[in-house]
């Protein structure tokens, strides 16, 4: 049997998933963290008296330190496999993805384990941020010197 | 070729598994099951996988009123890189040690390679193990264990348990027949998530190969069993075989990751079990004892393995596979 007959064989049998589903429950997921984010923000101005920018920064911190704790208890990765990328795509995510490699790789002790291994996900969103940042900056840079 | 072998016999097996398994269908059949906890009281996944493998040994020796001194060879594998769980599972036996790996493939590996020791008058009997742990594969194959991000409908779930079989000269219940080595195939298949269709080639390939050397045809056999290819792969073989080989397996084929769990009720496994001890558990609790209680006479047991590395994956290269086929017959 050729690769190209065997393609055709192997699409046959595989089940379509549901994109539609799987899209509009991130799309509902997301936008209800962006909703309690917006909450989180407007009640530390109120309760702290803090611009509006910190308020940000504490809700950041707030939602890393619950995903942390959920992620440490055991259960935030039923929520991501029910959720999808409504919870991995925010700052949820990226803390959970930092967590979940720290518990993967704490026997192996502090420095081969935890330490060599926590970036093993987020690395690669760090790593092109900081690569990204660079660059438009420079962009930014010459758009303004030229202009 | 096939590989006859005149005087090999399956003694006994035992089977040890993990809190999914336990909730399977085939969960009586299993000697020992640690219902609640992945660790199975252990540090970490690694050790509790070393455990599983070291657990189903003790059993075994127990079961067959063995000595570890009485054990001539082990032969043994895992998934884990350098077949840890293999090594440090049978440390304690001192017995003659071969360590081999073909992934999922690797239990009916270990059964031809000691069919063939015993067969050549080198050894009396031959202990053959194998283990995987859900947990640890997912640590070294995919993302932390706790990450646990969405899986397409055809990814497999990697079995938790070990299992072990004796193998012996001396005449029991059960035959080991003939058995077929297979060939490493590579059929374009680039998805890790759709095991199934990279490794149901590679059982084509060797099922075929042990049918038209043998003469035989898939009614001569009571049941044929595959090892890990999952509800959508099995639908491959058979489509495969029929528009191929125009071989039929409608009638008394099975898929070991299918019967494993139970795939209405436990969806986290998504299309079934994967795993060196998918099929060594399925194959070990519960066709031997159906061979041995006569209800099969005669038996094919492909195990398929997926000779996966992600790294090669990174590297853009195919997902390569392999089945060992091994035939057993009920005296």
């Amino acid at each position: 049997m050729t690769n190209r007959k065997y393609e055709a064989l192997v699409k046959k049998h595989t089940p379509k998933e549901n994109k539609v589903k799987y899209a509009v429950t991130a799309f509902l997921v997301g936008g209800l963290m962006g909703l309690f984010g917006e909450a989180l923000i407007r009640i530390y101005i109120m309760l702290f008296d803090v611009s509006r920018n910190d308020a940000s920064t504490y809700m950041i911190i707030t939602f890393i330190f619950v995903a942390s704790l959920f992620t440490a208890l055991g259960f935030f990765d039923k929520l991501v496999a029910k959720a999808k990328a409504g919870l991995l795509i925010p700052i949820t995510g990226f803390a959970h993805s930092m967590t979940s490699a720290a518990l993967d790789y704490k026997n192996e002790g502090p420095i081969f384990g935890v330490g060599s291994n926590v970036f093993k996900l987020a690395g690669s969103v760090i790593f092109y941020g900081v690569v990204s940042a660079w660059f438009f900056g420079l962009i930014r840079y010459i758009w303004e010197v030229l202009s | 070729m096939i590989l006859n072998f005149r005087n090999v016999y399956l003694d006994n097996a035992s089977t040890v598994c993990g809190p999914y398994e336990a909730k399977g269908p085939l969960s009586k059949n299993f000697d020992k099951k640690y219902t609640d906890d992945l660790y199975c009281k252990e540090k970490s996944f690694e050790k509790a996988e070393i455990r599983l493998l070291e657990d189903s040994i003790k059993i075994l020796l127990k079961k067959t009123k063995l000595t570890s001194k009485d054990i001539d060879l082990v032969i043994a594998g895992d998934l884990l890189n350098q077949i840890t769980s293999s090594c440090y599972g049978a440390l304690n036996l001192k017995s003659p040690f071969l360590g081999i790996y073909t992934a999922c493939a690797t239990s009916i590996e270990g059964l031809l390679i000691g069919a063939t020791f015993i067969d050549s008058g080198k050894v009396n009997n031959a202990l053959i193990s194998c283990s995987s742990h859900n947990m640890s594969s997912e640590k070294q194959f995919r993302n932390p264990t706790e990450y646990g991000s969405p899986k397409p409908m055809t990814a497999t779930f990697t079995a938790t348990g070990g299992a072990s079989a004796l193998l012996s000269n001396k005449p029991s219940k059960i035959r080991v027949v003939n058995g077929l080595i297979g060939t490493i195939v590579d059929f374009n298949q680039k998805d890790a998530f759709n095991m199934g269709a990279a490794m149901a080639p590679a059982a084509a390939d060797t099922l075929y190969k042990y049918l038209t050397e043998t003469n035989t045809k898939p009614s001569d056999y009571d049941l044929i069993l595959t090892g890990d290819l999952g509800k959508y792969g099995k639908e491959i073989l058979k489509d495969l075989m029929l528009n191929e080989y125009n071989i039929d397996l409608s009638k008394n084929y099975n898929d070991c990751g299918t019967m494993l769990y139970d795939l209405e009720e436990q969806k986290e496994v998504m299309a079934g079990g994967s795993g060196p001890v998918c099929s060594a558990l399925v194959n070990y609790s519960t066709i031997i004892k159906d061979l041995m209680n006569n209800k099969y006479k005669k038996v094919l047991l492909i195990a398929t393995g997926a000779l996966f590395s992600p790294i090669m994956l990174y590297q853009k290269e195919n997902i390569l596979s392999i089945a060992n086929l091994i035939c057993l017959e009920a005296i």
